[in-house]
C-alpha cells in the first residue's frame, strides 16, 4: 500500500525527522489559506498522487505570490496528473500540498529497503540526490552508498557514519544523520513499510538536513496490524479493478492486450500470459483466483474480467489439484450463463477429475472451446481473439 | 533414495486442529505421510483424526520425536511457528502460510541462520518425496516416484512440472515448492546442491519467475557445481515493470529481477531452457536423452 507525499511527512514529522512546513489544500481558497500561514517568500505547490516524477509532468509548481499558489493549485486539483510512473490515463489530483520553499545547497538521496539477495533490510544512499536512482545505479554506481542492519544487533553508529561522510556530510551534520537515519530504522520496523524514500534529502544553505520529499510503501501483509496505516488508504489512486479483484481475494493486474485470462496459482497466471504471446497474442491481464480456485471465486472472476472492453477471448486455465475440476467446470458453465458472456472462452482444465469436467463443458450448450492441453489453450485463444469476434 | 523427507520421515502439523490443518492433514494421511501428532496451543492432550494433540512443538517432538514441521497457522501467528519448531529442534520446518510480514521473516531468517533447522517456504506447496511422504497442499496423485527433482518459486507451475514429468514417464524423487516471498528459508541453491548429491535423481526442473536475483545466483551455482541435466522455467516474461504479480516476491524492481536477465544468466551457465511452461517434460527428457548419448560417445 502506498501514502500520499502528506501523509509521509506527517509521519516523518511525528518521528522526529526535519520536513518543511506544509498544509494540504483540496481546493483553490484552502491552498491559499496555506501559503498565508506558511513562512515564506516562496511555497511549492505539489500534486498529491501515488506517483513519482511529478516535476517534469506540472505536478509541482514553485510559486512567489497568493495569486500564483491560487493559479497552481487551480490548474491541478480535479485534472489527471500523467507521469512515467502512472501509465497513460494518469491518477487524479484531487490534494495538492503547499510548502515553505527551501534553500538547497546539495540535494542527497536516502532510502531504506528490503534486500532480498541478503534477506535484510539496507540503507541506500547517494551524493546524486534529485536524480532518478536507477539510472545512478545503472551509470554511476559507484555513486551509490549501501549498509544493509544485522536484525538482531539493529542499525549501528558506524553503519551510519559511513554514510554520513560517505555522502561528504560534516560537522554536526554527520550526528544529525545519524538521528534521522536510526528514525527511519525504526519508524520502518514499528509501521511494517516496505519502502521509505527520501529524494532529495536536502542540505539548506544553512547546514540543515531536511526531507524535502517523501515516499513510503507499507507491507501488504502486514495491515492487520497497523489500523492507523490502514485508515490513511486512497482508493481514488487505486486501479477500480484491482481494487474490486481484491475484495473477492483474487490478485488481478491490467495489461494492454486483448485476450483476458483466468488462472489459479500465480506463477500459472504468468505463465499462461507469457504463452499468450508467445503465440502472437497479447494478454488483457494478470488473474489469480488462487490455488484453490471455487466457483464463487470463479464468478466473480468472469464478471470482472468482462469489465474489461478491450478482451476479445478469455482464456480459463485451471489445474485443479485439492479442488476438483468438475466444481470448477460448474462454475464457468452457471457463469457463462448467468454472465451472458459473449466472447469465445477457451478452457483447458487439468488434475482431479479433469474428463469428467471436459464432458460437463461439451455437454453445457454453451460457445465454450475445451483445449487439449495448455498450449492448445493458447494457440485457440488468439485465434478466436484475432477472429474480430464482437460483444 | 530422495532429499528432505522420505518415508522415515515423522512429521507433526502446527495448526493441526484448524480448517485448513485438518484438511491438508486428512490428505497427507491418505497419502501415506507418517503423521505422528500435531500442535494447537490449548488443545494438549486430546486428539485429532486420531492422532495426539499437544500444547507446545516441544511437548509432540518429546513424545514423538517428530523431525519434521508443516506449519499451517495464519499469517499474523507464522513466524512465531516457525520460531517454535526451531527452538524444539525440528530438523525440517515447511511454512505452506501465505502474508506473512516482510519484516516477520527478516527476523526469522536471521534467527535460523546457522542453526539445525532448515525452513521450506513461507508461502509454498510443500515438499512431497512421491509415494513416501507428502508434506504440504499439493496434490498426491499426479507424482509418480521417479528421478526428476522439482525445484519452484510456484505452486501450480511446479504441479504443472510434476504433472509433465509423470506424463513422459520420469517420475519424481522430490518436488520442493520455495515459495514466492521475498524472504524464504531454502533457496535454489541450497536445494539444487541436495539434489546433486542425491544418487537417485537424474535430473532437475527449476521454475522461477520475476523478482529478485535468486535465479541468477542459481545459474552461477550450477555452472560451478551441478553436473546433472537442468531444465528451467522462468513465468513473467509479459509481467509489466513495478507491478506485483501474485506473489509478494514476484515484481521488477529496479530493474532488477525480469525474465530476460534470469533466462540469460540460466543459459550463459548451459542450463537447457524453455519459453513455454508446456515444454518442460519433453525438454527434461531430451536433455537426460543428450546427456546419455554424450556419455555413450565417450
Amino acid at each position: 500500500m502506498n501514502l500520499h507525499e502528506y501523509q509521509s511527512k506527517r509521519i516523518f514529522a511525528d518521528a522526529g525527522i526535519p520536513v518543511p512546513a506544509g498544509r494540504v489544500a483540496a481546493n483553490e481558497a484552502e491552498a491559499v489559506a496555506a501559503a498565508r500561514e506558511l513562512p515564506g517568500p516562496v511555497w511549492v505547490v505539489k500534486a498529491q498522487v501515488h506517483a513519482g516524477g511529478r516535476g517534469k509532468a506540472g505536478g509541482v509548481k514553485l510559486c512567489r505570490t497568493a495569486a500564483e499558489v491560487a493559479a497552481a493549485a487551480k490548474g491541478m486539483i480535479g485534472e489527471r496528473l500523467v507521469t512515467p510512473q502512472t501509465g497513460s490515463q494518469g491518477l487524479p489530483v484531487n490534494e495538492v500540498y503547499v510548502e515553505s520553499g527551501s534553500a538547497i545547497a546539495r540535494e542527497l538521496y536516502l532510502s531504506v529497503l528490503l534486500d532480498r539477495e541478503r534477506s535484510r533490510i539496507a540503507f541506500v544512499a547517494s551524493a546524486a540526490g534529485g536524480m532518478n536512482i536507477e539510472e545512478v545505479a545503472a551509470h554511476e554506481p559507484e555513486k551509490i552508498l549501501r549498509v544493509d542492519v544485522d536484525p538482531a544487533a539493529g542499525l549501528q553508529a558506524f553503519q551510519c557514519r559511513r554514510l554520513a561522510f560517505g555522502l561528504g556530510l560534516e560537522g554536526k551534520q554527520v550526528a544529525e544523520f545519524e538521528r534521522i537515519a536510526r528514525a527511519l530504522y525504526r519508524l520502518y520496523l514499528d509501521k511494517d513499510l516496505s519502502l521509505v524514500e527520501i529524494n532529495p534529502l536536502i542540505v539548506t544553505k544553512d547546514g540543515a538536513l531536511v526531507a524535502l520529499d517523501a515516499k513510503i510503501n507499507v507491507d501488504s501483509n502486514a495491515l492487520f496490524r497497523q489500523p492507523d496505516l490502514v485508515a490513511l488508504r486512497d482508493p481514488s489512486q487505486e486501479d477500480p479493478m484491482e481494487s474490486e479483484a481484491a475484495e473477492h481475494e483474487l490478485n488481478y493486474v491490467a495489461l494492454d492486450g486483448n485476450i483476458a485470462c483466468m488462472v489459479n496459482g500465480a506463477g500459472l497466471a504468468m505463465a499462461t500470459m507469457d504463452l499468450i504471446k508467445l503465440h502472437g497474442g497479447e494478454p488483457a491481464n494478470f488473474l489469480d483466483v488462487g490455488g484453490t480456485a471455487t466457483a464463487d471465486r470463479v464468478t466473480a472472476a468472469f464478471r470482472l474480467i468482462l469489465s474489461n472492453e478491450r478482451a476479445r477471448a478469455i482464456l480459463v486455465n485451471i489445474f485443479g489439484g485439492i479442488v476438483r475440476c468438475d466444481v470448477i467446470a460448474e462454475g464457468i458453465i452457471k457463469a457463462v450463463k448467468d454472465a451472458g458472456v459473449g466472447l469465445p472462452v477457451i478452457v483447458r482444465l487439468e488434475g482431479t477429475n479433469a474428463d469428467q469436467a471436459r464432458k460437463l463443458l461439451a455437454a453445457s450448450g454453451l460457445a465454450i472451446t475445451v483445449a487439449k492441453d495448455v498450449s492448445d489453450a493458447a494457440t485457440k485463444a488468439v485465434r478466436l481473439a484475432r477472429g474480430g469476434a464482437k460483444r | 533414495m530422495s532429499i528432505l523427507v522420505s518415508r522415515r520421515s515423522r512429521v507433526i502439523c502446527q495448526g493441526f486442529t484448524g480448517k485448513q490443518g485438518t484438511f491438508h492433514s486428512e490428505q497427507a494421511i491418505a497419502y501415506g505421510t507418517n503423521l505422528v501428532g500435531g500442535v494447537t496451543p490449548g488443545r494438549g492432550g486430546t486428539r485429532h483424526l486420531d492422532r495426539p494433540v499437544f500444547d507446545t512443538v516441544h511437548d509432540a517432538v518429546a513424545k514423538t520425536r517428530a523431525d519434521v514441521s508443516v506449519i499451517y497457522v495464519p499469517a499474523p501467528y507464522a513466524a512465531d511457528a516457525i520460531l517454535e519448531a526451531a527452538d524444539a529442534g525440528v530438523r525440517l520446518i515447511v511454512c505452506i502460510t501465505e502474508g506473512i510480514p516482510v519484516n516477520d521473516m527478516v527476523r526469522v531468517k536471521a534467527s535460523l541462520a546457522g542453526g539445525r533447522s532448515r525452513l521450506v517456504g513461507p508461502n509454498c506447496p510443500g515438499v512431497i518425496t512421491p509415494g513416501e511422504c507428502k508434506v504440504g497442499i499439493m496434490p498426491g496423485f499426479i507424482h509418480r516416484p521417479g528421478k526428476i527433482g522439482i525445484i519452484s518459486r510456484s505452486g501450480t507451475l511446479t504441479y504443472e512440472a510434476v504433472f509433465q514429468t509423470t506424463n513422459v514417464g520420469l517420475g519424481q524423487t522430490t518436488c520442493v515448492g520455495i515459495g514466492g516471498d521475498p524472504v524464504r528459508g531454502l533457496n535454489f541453491i541450497e536445494v539444487l546442491s541436495l539434489f546433486e548429491r542425491d544418487d537417485d535423481t537424474a535430473g532437475i526442473i527449476m521454475v522461477g519467475e520475476i523478482g529478485g536475483t535468486d535465479e541468477e545466483a542459481a545459474a552461477e551455482y550450477i555452472r560451478r557445481s551441478v553436473s546433472k541435466p537442468v531444465v528451467a522455467y522462468i513465468a513473467g516474461v509479459t509481467a509489466p515493470t513495478g507491478k506485483r504479480m501474485g506473489h509478494a516476491g514476484a515484481v521488477i524492481a529496479g530493474g532488477k529481477g525480469t525474465a530476460a536477465d534470469k533466462y540469460a544468466a540460466l543459459e550463459e551457465a548451459g542450463v537447457r531452457t524453455v519459453r513455454s511452461a508446456a515444454d518442460l517434460g519433453v525438454a527434461m527428457k531430451q536433455a537426460l536423452a543428450a546427456k546419455r548419448r554424450r556419455k555413450r560417445r565417450r
